[in-house]
């Protein structure tokens, strides 16, 4: 097997008594894009000036390439970074700040035309070399710092909130053009956000982080469907946890009696976060529950609860259902299909669910 | 609808006129053809105008003034630059504190400055000369230069020079690259403003000045013989054309400095 692009070995990070990184070790392949996700205060950012070279780690290790990265500095590292700012020099032209990186490559004047004229045109920018740059938007401005860190053909591209100062719309453009670059490029790419949905749609994987440290570590669909802890299911999309015990463990799996929903039998796999005996929760995601409509049958297990609220979003209609013997309501999304109706609050419900779905937590 | 006179707007009127009517007087005195100054005005004339050019002592004052104003003006803007890169920059202990030290000569009376200086130097048994001048404007000028140094490394966006450091350049090549170019205009206002300051002060170099006189000095050793007069307020014009001016070019390249990092305006001198 081959080694990692980047290794992460217990890499700690203090300022005085503060405690940013927390012993974080984690390994990066080649070309995949990763996402560092997390709450703001989490370590994601300091970890990528970290791995970038701007912060000294105060113990552990970054290697890239097999290399260890102690004493390094940022100039010298095969690393390069697209600000949150975009940091896009003002006072030097679209292709003087494309062309930056390449000044000591001594290359000849034609030689780095070409070379900016490929990066501008990778980003879409093509034919943008004199334009000034503080007259450029910020989808623009985003183009420019990704082909000048581009240029120079890093192993890693390191992205720090790249799209957080963009509008929604733009950004949900960028995201999928980010995306399409990656693979184009083929460069390893290391994504901090703190948007969830961002980090979903456009990692091979993600580390989730919480106060310096990482949570878990998995792709997006592991890390939707298998969450390890509440925290975790609770900060990636909308989980409901409902109360519940582990009463036994057999060979078939994990037997868990839960409240207001009877007895279950979960296999290890849902199970990410480990089998305590004793109080335990399971979660259960808003779409993996049903609604049956009108008399509608189901080959999973049916409850029966009450409308407390109903959510309306066009496509899908979001209902908080109090069922019978659960404490607390439940959240349940339906997409609103042709001819199917809208429940109004205070009306009785049945809604068909499966154990299949469902994430035992400690 | 007829306007009321508010109150605040004589107030205001009075205030300006209080401010800038003697400024007037002295072009006005200046072109005047009398040696008396004094109302009605007799005529127009050039002639004291032509008479500085004829006065030796006022070339060497000119001259002694320009270059203690010239090194002044860069003396002051080196140290600025460094302490201003580093209160906006850096952490250390008791900045507030020293950052408020160095900026107290802004505040503290002339006459006091000048007096502890000459006290100082006379104790050290340094001569006066020039360069003892010099070190009495460097100390008033440089809380200026900090002053509009300040808000240009603090409008400067740290990330920039990251960026350039992370794309292969070093810390030195950085700085030249990216901080002084974007911090330029402010090193150019800063030395214009010092500089002024140097050739308009007066007290300082009162004291500390050897036999070679700054123009300020000059100025008020000559208000002593009437006839001068006249030839006095020709100099104060040239003077206060010349201040206007820097102080117009120094303003001037503090806004384009703002303007060109991005940053919201956020007060100046002028």
């Amino acid at each position: 097997m081959t080694r990692p692009l980047i290794e992460l070995r217990n890499v700690e990070k203090r300022y005085g008594d503060v405690l940013a990184l927390a012993g974080v070790s984690a390994d990066i392949r080649e070309g995949e894009f990763f996402s560092l996700l997390g709450p703001s205060g989490c370590g994601k950012t300091t970890l990528l000036r970290t791995i970038a070279g701007f912060e000294e780690p105060s113990s552990g290790d970054v290697f890239i390439d097999g290399r260890s990265m102690e004493g390094v500095p940022a100039n010298q590292r095969p690393t390069n970074m697209v600000f949150q700012s975009y940091a896009i020099f003002p006072h030097l032209t679209v292709g003087q700040n494309v062309g930056f990186g390449l000044r000591r490559k001594g290359l000849a004047r034609a030689d780095l035309a070409r070379e900016v004229a490929g990066a501008l045109a990778m980003v879409g920018l093509g034919g943008y070399e004199d334009r000034a740059s503080h007259a450029l938007s910020g989808g623009q401005r985003q183009r420019v710092a990704l082909a000048r860190a581009l240029i120079l053909k890093p192993r890693v591209l390191l992205l720090d909130e790249p799209l957080s100062a963009l509008d929604k719309k733009l950004r949900e453009q960028m995201q999928v053009e980010l995306r399409r670059l990656q693979r184009q490029v083929g460069i390893t790419f290391i994504l901090v956000t703190h948007d969830q949905e961002e980090a979903l749609i456009m990692s091979d994987r993600i580390a989730v982080m919480f106060d310096g440290e990482i949570a878990q570590l998995d792709s997006p669909q592991a890390l939707y469907r298998r969450p390890v802890s509440r925290r975790v299911a609770e900060f990636i999309g909308v989980m409901n946890f409902i109360d519940a015990s582990v009463t036994g463990q057999g060979a078939d799996g994990v037997a868990v009696e839960v409240a207001g929903l009877g007895r279950v039998t979960l296999p290890e796999a849902q199970c990410p976060g480990g089998v305590a005996g004793g109080a335990a929760s399971v979660g259960i995601r808003p779409e993996t529950m049903t609604i049956l409509f009108d008399g509608a049958g189901t080959q999973g297990r049916v409850t029966e609860g009450s409308v407390e609220e109903v959510v309306y979003y066009g496509d899908m209609t979001y209902y908080d259902i109090r069922l019978d013997g659960v404490e607390r309501p439940v959240t349940i999304s339906m997409r609103n299909l042709v001819g199917r109706r809208v429940l109004e609050r205070g009306e009785r419900a049945r809604v068909a669910w499966d154990a299949g779905s469902m994430v035992l937590f400690r | 609808m007829r306007k009321r006179i508010s109150g605040l707007g004589i107030y205001a009127v009075a205030y300006l006129v209080f401010l800038y009517l003697p400024v007037v007087l002295l072009p006005l005195f200046a072109f005047n053809d009398a040696t008396i100054i004094a109302f009605p005005l007799s005529g127009f004339t050039t002639a004291w105008f032509g008479q500085l050019l004829e006065i030796e002592a006022l070339h060497a004052a000119v001259v002694n003034s320009l270059w203690i104003g010239v090194t002044t003006a860069v003396l002051s803007t080196i140290l600025g630059i460094c302490a201003a890169r580093a209160s906006a920059r850096f952490e250390f202990p008791a900045k507030r504190g020293i950052m408020g030290l160095i900026m107290l000569p802004l505040v503290l009376p002339e006459i006091i400055v000048a007096v502890a200086l000459l006290v100082v130097l006379l104790q050290l048994g340094i001569n006066l000369s020039a360069w003892t001048v010099i070190l009495g404007h460097v100390l008033i000028c440089t809380p200026f230069s900090i002053a509009i140094l300040s808000s240009a490394f603090l409008n400067l966006d740290r990330s920039l020079e990251e960026a350039a450091y992370d794309l292969g350049e070093t810390k030195w090549s950085t700085f030249r690259l990216i901080t002084l170019p974007l911090v330029m205009p402010g090193i150019i206002s800063s030395l214009l403003i010092s500089f002024t300051i140097s050739l308009d002060e007066f007290i300082i170099a009162f004291f500390l000045t050897g036999n070679e006189p700054t123009l300020p000095v000059y100025l008020w050793s000559q208000l002593r013989f009437p006839t001068k007069i006249p030839v006095v307020m020709a100099l104060g014009t040239i003077l206060l054309a010349a201040s206007l001016i820097l102080l117009t070019a120094a303003e001037y390249f503090r806004r384009r400095g703002v303007a060109r990092s991005g940053a919201k305006d956020s007060g100046g001198f002028l």
